[in-house]
């Protein structure tokens, strides 16, 4: 593909080393950090919904599987936080694997259904398993130790997870410019024409699946070590369609959207802390707005005004 | 033995109306637009919320029913015009989230104007329990069957007698069809909406002096009526009725039998295996893609 | 042997019989036609040997082997390329990348080594780049190597997906109706390009209403009629076929 969309890349480093040194004071720091976290995450969804155009409404399900690996599995069972986190990671891989060869014969409004009831049961057990999680009020996490050095500061944070966002961009518009990404977009585009060429439609849909699951639990652990505790609101219907919302307002099949979406999102809550219960009308709004008049999402639409003509 | 089994029997069958109201609404929309709307989980809410106000207001019940049920209708019809209209034939993902912001929008403006509270709502016909080989029906229980049976019955002469029924069954059948045969098809989607939001605010009145009702109700009974609707293969109206029954008896039996704090998990496994091994429900066709 | 061997194939959508008991060969190197008019089931048949459809009965072999029943992508290991009568283009992509998703199977396709954009990978990549701007170059797109598809005319798109289903390098290709509202020059552009084609070695089968193409191409011509075969052979043995000149004059004799 052009080379010009690693430019984003190059500019995204440049900001991220910047900022921890314009900011001024740890609120920001805090924030930057939040957003970078819900960025990668919605970087692995927009893989499944905006390349593979498969959605998936019980994300924040899989986030809840890592996050709680990391809170009980350290403090009851005494493991390492590394262990903890990877094995949360690859549980949530195999559920996603597990659940997404039936459910990916189905289309659109079934597979919304499928992983709507995926992600409600596993917050269901979250909030019953009290003796474990805690149940609705939650539970502390552990600090996060790594070859003995426990990261915890808002600055260490801030560069462990902005390393991650870095990785992340850099995996994921490798991605989407190889073999396998080509395949996968061409899936959502026409899924016949995909098929008679050769593409194994079923086994690239639940890759992506299984990697964005992966993606999502990693994230869900290093958001539980960052917040230091841990509740089943993390991963409850609500918090997926915010996940959802990121991806579609920053864009679909955009990973640079991606991070706008995060960013802009993350930022909203703070914005309209001072209208105390406007948000789930200010958020819902936007999704409509969104939608109706920029179906594209922020990036892909701006990108396209600003280049007519020399698009590629 | 019998009397307990019998106990979660009522229960059951008595969520299991509302569920079924809240399916066929689903039913109407998917058939008229093939849109799932998101937002019929919040007209049941709004049912039971605006009935709470309304009667609190001091009207008698049947203006309370009118009302609550007539504002939900409007609300249905703003939603399908200001929403859905605008972004005819747009990407399934695309129509899915418009319908949740919607129903997010509603679901918010009634946090904002009746606050975060849980409401009750007096039965239509007291609360003396009635006794049936040991088990008890609460009064407010045959009010639900009643009303829910005569929706039914009116919905499928609605269907089957009328011209206009007939009109909204062929449009979903082949819209374009529908439209070279002189069918409004914009005013099919205009009625589907206004019923099924309707059907949803009525099953949220009828429930809520048993069940209680707040904001944020919605969420749960739509989404279980999503799963009733599927249940009974998505398009079906027979199907929706009967996979409400199902989804509410099974439902109570688990939370009775097996664990009353998994109770809202049950639909939900319930229709991850179903979509597992029957994926077009237990009343759906058989369908080919065209290339 | 033949290279695609079709016995008493049938498939039923509910009570209609769409093809029915339909029997025929195709050798190597040929180009084979299908006509009739609309509604005879020519693109079911298609459908039914690319495995878009599964027979309710019958048998397809190619290369002697029973294929019925298997997959698109299974199919498509096995040489078989195809273009649609209604296009199945991705517009989520540009023009050049819809060529190169034809080479899929002949690409590594892992995971891993794209997120790491190992340089083998990418090596290789650009090399295939290269080659879909040849096909497009092939089919009569040059001008368009560097377009997005939503950016193409319908005509172009047509051709843009023989140019997909070459970069699979086919041993068989079915073609359905490249030059449906194609005006006459393009139809003869893309008559050309058929021949061509099948001067390449592939074997060619046609599904197209155009009847002086189908004549100037085809070596053998299989007619079809509500579903059934109503005969088979040369295009001199068609055009002289009694019920031929009926069904496509529609009287019944």
């Amino acid at each position: 593909m052009n080379k010009r969309i690693y430019y984003g890349l190059y500019g995204l480093i440049v900001i991220l080393l910047v900022l921890p040194f314009v900011v001024p004071n740890n609120f920001y720091l805090d924030l930057a950090v939040r957003m970078a976290i819900n960025a990668i995450i919605v970087i692995g969804l927009n893989l499944l919904i905006g390349f593979a155009g498969q959605i998936s409404l019980g994300h924040a399900g899989f986030l809840g599987i890592g996050a709680y690996a990391s809170a009980v599995l350290p403090m009851h069972f005494g493991w390492h936080p590394v262990t903890a986190m990877l094995t949360g990671a690859l549980a949530s891989a195999l559920l996603a694997a597990l659940v997404a060869k039936p459910i990916f014969k189905l289309k659109g409004h079934y597979l919304a259904m499928a992983t709507l009831g995926l992600g409600i049961i596993i917050n269901i057990a979250l909030r019953n398993e009290a003796q474990w999680t805690g149940g609705p009020d939650g539970m502390p996490v552990m600090p996060m130790a790594l070859f003995g050095f426990e990261i915890g500061s808002d600055r260490q944070w801030y560069w462990v997870v902005a390393a991650l966002l870095v990785l992340t961009v850099w995996g994921s518009l490798n991605l989407i410019d190889s073999p396998f990404g080509r395949a996968l977009r061409a899936l959502h585009g026409s899924e016949v024409a995909s098929q008679v060429v050769g593409v194994n439609v079923a086994r690239y849909k639940v890759s992506i699946f299984v990697l964005s699951a992966f993606s999502a639990s990693i994230m869900g652990s290093i958001s539980a070590h960052y917040i230091g505790f841990i509740s089943p609101n993390f991963a409850d219907f609500f918090h997926s369609i915010e996940l959802v919302t990121m991806v579609v307002i920053g864009g679909m099949a955009s990973v640079y959207g991606s991070i706008v979406g995060a960013v802009l999102l993350t930022a909203l809550p703070q914005a309209l802390a001072t209208f105390e219960g406007w948000e789930t009308v200010a958020f819902g709004a936007i999704l409509m707005l969104c939608m109706i008049f920029m179906p594209r999402g922020l990036v892909p639409t701006l990108a396209a005004r600003f280049s007519k003509g020399d698009d590629k | 033995m019998l009397a307990e089994f019998l106990q979660f029997l009522f229960s059951g069958i008595t969520v299991g109306a509302t569920y079924a109201l809240a399916a066929l609404g689903f039913t109407l929309i998917y058939n008229a637009s093939h849109v799932i709307n998101f937002a019929q989980g919040e007209f049941i809410m709004l049912g039971g919320m605006l009935a709470v106000l309304f009667a609190q207001m001091g009207l008698p019940l049947p203006a309370v029913l009118l009302l609550a049920i007539l504002v939900p209708a409007i609300v249905g019809v703003l939603v399908e015009k200001l929403a859905i209209e605008p972004v005819k034939g747009a990407e399934t993902v695309t129509l899915i989230i418009i319908t949740i912001g919607a129903s997010l929008v509603i679901r918010g403006l009634i946090q904002v104007w009746l606050g975060k509270n849980t409401f009750s709502l007096p039965a239509f016909s007291g609360d003396e329990p009635i006794h049936v080989l040991g088990a008890t029906l609460l009064p407010q229980s045959l009010w639900v069957l009643g009303i829910t049976a005569l929706v039914v019955v009116a919905l499928w002469y609605f269907f089957n007698r009328t011209l206009q029924g007939k009109a909204m069954l062929a449009t979903s059948v082949n819209r374009l069809a529908a439209e070279l045969v002189g069918i409004n098809t914009s005013w099919v989607l205009f009625m589907s909406f206004a019923m099924s939001a309707a059907l949803g605010a009525l099953g949220g009145i009828l429930i809520t002096p048993i069940t209680m009702t707040s904001y944020d109700v919605g969420i749960m009974l739509g989404l279980k009526g999503f799963v009733a609707a599927v249940v009974g293969g998505l398009g079906n109206g027979l199907g929706a009725v009967v996979g409400g029954l199902l989804v509410g008896i099974l439902e109570a039996m688990g939370a009775g039998y097996i664990s009353s704090a998994y109770k809202d998990a049950i639909p939900f496994v319930l229709i991850l295996l179903i979509l597992f091994f029957m994926p077009r429900g237990l009343f759906g066709g058989k369908s080919t893609d065209r290339v | 042997m033949s290279l695609l061997e079709v016995k008493d194939l049938s498939i039923h959508f509910g009570g209609v019989k769409a093809v029915q008991n339909v029997s025929f060969s195709i050798d190597s190197g040929i180009v084979y036609s299908v006509i009739g008019p609309n509604g005879a089931g020519k693109t079911t048949l298609f459908n039914l040997i690319t495995g878009v459809y599964t027979p309710t009965s019958g048998e397809i072999r190619l290369d002697g082997e029973i294929i019925q029943g298997k997959s698109p992508d299974e199919l498509a290991r096995r040489g078989m390329a195809r273009t649609f009568q209604n296009l199945q283009i991705c517009m989520n992509m540009s023009a050049i990348e819809n060529v190169m998703v034809g080479a899929h199977l002949r690409l590594d396709r892992n995971l891993f080594k794209a997120m790491l954009r190992l340089p083998a990978l990418k090596r290789r990549d650009e090399a295939l780049r290269e080659e879909a701007a040849g096909l497009m170059e092939f089919v009569g797109l040059g001008e368009y190597v560097g377009a997005r598809a939503d950016a193409m005319s319908y005509g172009a798109l047509k051709r843009l997906e023989i140019a997909r289903a070459l970069a699979m390098k086919p041993r068989l290709i079915f073609l359905d109706e490249p030059a449906a509202g194609l005006n006459p020059k393009e139809t003869q552009e893309v008559d050309h390009l058929v021949r061509k084609v099948a001067d390449s070695g592939i074997t060619v089968v046609l599904v197209e209403h155009d009847m002086k193409m189908v004549m100037n191409l085809s070596d053998r011509i299989l007619v079809l009629d509500y579903g059934r075969r109503l005969a088979e052979g040369t295009g001199q043995e068609v055009r002289a076929n009694p019920d031929v000149i009926a069904a496509y004059l529609g009287t019944h004799a």
